[in-house]
């Protein structure tokens, strides 16, 4: 078990793109760190030069605190999880396992088979030991994928999106699981995925990139609440955060629906900048209906008319379009562009309470709290409500 | 299927079955007639009375002995380097960009189709002042740059069916770049290099012109080549039957090889395909 230091790190392909851009990331001992942006972002290729799959360009590679950039993998001694699993067809999940030990040439038979069966009892893999992979459905091979990363002591596990081949229901379960193994053995861990909701889940801590840079590095719970910019306050969180172009008017903002006062330290703040961005959570609106007085005084009610509303059980989203202004458009498609998505149209979402009675084509009344705003400089993408 | 298509496959597989085996089964039966019979000219296909002397006959012929012993040993040998050297090309063509890479193949790919009998020629002159005419050696070299090129497109061909990261998988295990190829790599394209390995054998062991142009004696001559020199007691009279024994039995180790590895070599050639 060892802490990981990524000290500017550097990837260049051939052609001069850097693929990943001076990125800084320390990995705590026994820490799980996520690794989390959209496809190209270069997380995977950060894993891979962790584990020594790829070059490093220039920057430093720390495991352990010994040095690794010109070590082969086979001498860093990390376990990593592909993708695709990557288990071995010829060979029985038995040997599969059996695979890194049989390598290391230190252990006995009888070792060997004592480490085995402890893994595959750990994963539940034990009536299918004598199986080949081929044999197996999605979840078994993850497992034995998995078997293979922890029946050796490495001193970190690399996961590159394990999740991503399994379909939904599994895919939960796994993620539970690799919690669980990963808190009880409490082996250091990075782990890619382009899943928000996994890298919420799952990580002490969440790297966020975005073209090779590392835009937030931070516990779930900061991104939700504080993203840096406005690439991490549409990346984190789902729905996605609803972005209104704000008019800085004086002490106020002006939104599409409504006006809000703005805190004293916030309008000094964002005095004179114009048209900004503003960011709040769907989950932030209410139904007006549903909020107590002492609540509602902290906050503002304004009505807008519902195009269209889904109703989930637990939740419901209401969807309410609206017109924005060339330049925020603008902004808003190539934000969408930078998370794979597309823009189809400028609408707020708001998710309410199952209970709420919002219809609809119907005029709804909602509730917010402008404390839990925030605006970006439509330029930069900077987020300029940052409480520190 | 429906009793007319079920009919009309079996009548169709008989046809083509009859026009494929008949030469063979001539070949057979001349084998078991008595020389004395096809001398005389013997227009039945069955022979009137059977015998195997003809097969003792050959096989008592110290100049075919010494063929039989040739041919296996220059097509094992040319087999085993060849998909040994094929194997190791493959995997760096599959795996590696380098410059150059299409005009290797395509080079490759032109080699093979090169005309067998436009290169006798030079390479009798060259072998003679080499001192390769009539050696073993002699033999095996051009039968390996025959069929390196095929061996070579089959095997890249397995090798980029088998993902990257099985073999980095295998790294990452603790595995040097050898162990991974060796453990993991390998085993995988079996069935591709089977098919390699039997087609190299096959056109080393059926080759006549190399054979017949590149020997002067029973030193390296291969039995195809043999078989041309087969004379007989009475040299007005061709030792029809005797030759068909002889061809009989260069026939049977290719069966027998075709039956073995019959399943590895319709995995090979039908698909490359490797699932993780």
């Amino acid at each position: 078990m060892a802490a990981i230091e990524m000290k500017n790190i550097v990837k260049q392909y051939g052609d001069g793109f850097p693929a990943v851009n001076d990125v800084s990331i320390d990995v705590g001992d026994g820490e799980l760190m996520i690794l989390v942006g959209p496809s190209g972002c270069g997380k995977s290729t950060l894993l891979r030069m962790i584990v020594g799959l790829e070059d490093i360009t220039s920057g430093e590679m720390v495991i352990g605190g010994d040095v690794v950039n010109d070590k082969a993998p086979r001498d860093r001694n990390l376990a990593m999880v592909f993708q695709n699993y990557a288990l071995y067809p010829h060979l029985t999940v038995y040997e599969n396992i059996a695979f890194p030990l049989r390598l290391a040439k230190t252990h006995s038979e009888q070792e060997i088979d004592t480490k085995v069966r402890e893994a595959s009892a750990t994963l539940e893999l034990d009536e299918h030991l004598e199986r080949k992979p081929g044999n197996l459905s999605g979840g078994q091979r993850q497992r034995v994928a998995m078997g293979r990363a922890i029946v050796r002591d490495a001193k970190a596990f690399l996961f590159d999106e394990p999740l991503s081949n399994l379909d939904a229901k599994l895919r939960g379960q796994m993620r539970t699981e690799i919690a669980r193994m990963q808190r009880r053995l409490g082996v250091t861990t990075v782990y890619v995925t382009h899943d928000q909701t996994e890298a919420m889940t799952l990580g002490d801590r969440v790297a966020v990139m975005k073209k090779g840079n590392l835009e937030q590095l931070a516990t779930p719970r900061e991104l939700y609440e504080q993203p840096v910019n406005l690439f991490v306050a549409g990346f984190i969180g789902s729905p996605p955060m609803n972005f209104l172009p704000a008019n800085i008017k004086g002490n106020q903002v002006e939104l599409p629906f409504l006006s809000l006062d703005l805190a004293p330290e916030v309008a000094e703040k964002v005095q004179g900048k114009g048209l900004l961005i503003a960011g709040i959570r769907p989950e932030y609106f209410e139904d007006a209906a549903l909020v107590d007085d002492a609540k509602r005084a902290k906050g503002k009610v304004f009505s807008a008319t519902v195009d269209v509303s889904e109703w989930l059980g637990n939740e419901q989203y209401a969807y309410i379009p609206f017109e924005a202004p060339p330049e925020v458009r603008e902004q808003l498609e190539q934000l969408e562009r930078d998370l794979d998505g597309e823009t189809l149209r400028t609408q707020l979402v708001v998710s309410l309470d199952a209970a709420s009675r919002v219809r609809d084509g119907e005029e709804a009344e909602l509730f917010i709290e402008p404390s839990r705003m925030h605006l970006f400089d439509p330029a930069t993408g900077e987020n300029l409500t940052l409480r520190r | 299927m429906d009793t007319k298509t079920r009919v009309g496959t079996v009548v169709g597989a008989i046809l083509i079955l009859l026009w494929c085996l008949l030469p063979i089964a001539w070949i057979v039966s001349l084998s078991l007639k008595p020389v004395e019979e096809t001398a005389t000219g013997s227009p039945q296909f069955l022979p009137k009375s059977m015998t195997w002397d003809n097969y003792s006959t050959v096989l008592q012929e110290a100049d075919f002995q010494r063929a039989i012993i040739n041919s296996f040993g220059i097509s094992l040998i040319a087999t085993v380097l060849s998909v040994i050297i094929a194997t190791l090309c493959a995997y760096a063509i599959a795996r590696l960009e380098f410059k150059g890479k299409r005009a290797v193949l395509s080079i490759a790919l032109a080699i093979a189709m090169f005309p067998v009998v436009s290169l006798v020629g030079p390479l009798f002159d060259q072998w003679r002042v080499l001192g390769l005419y009539n050696t073993w050696p002699g033999l095996i070299i051009p039968y390996m740059s025959f069929t390196l090129p095929l061996a070579i497109w089959t095997l890249s061909a397995f090798f980029r069916e088998i993902p990257w990261e099985m073999e980095q998988a295998a790294q990452v295990d603790g595995a040097t770049s050898w162990q991974a190829f060796r453990k993991v790599i390998v085993p995988l394209a079996a069935p591709g290099v089977f098919t390699a390995a039997i087609l190299t054998f096959f056109f080393a062991w059926n080759d006549f012109v190399f054979g017949i142009s590149l020997t002067s004696t029973t030193a390296a001559r291969p039995v195809p080549a043999q078989l041309a020199f087969f004379v007989g007691p009475d040299q007005f009279n061709p030792p029809t039957s005797t030759l068909s024994a002889a061809a009989v039995m260069v026939t049977v180790p290719i069966i027998i090889i075709v039956l073995l590895f019959q399943r590895k070599i319709v995995a090979g050639l039908t698909s490359g395909a490797v699932k993780g």
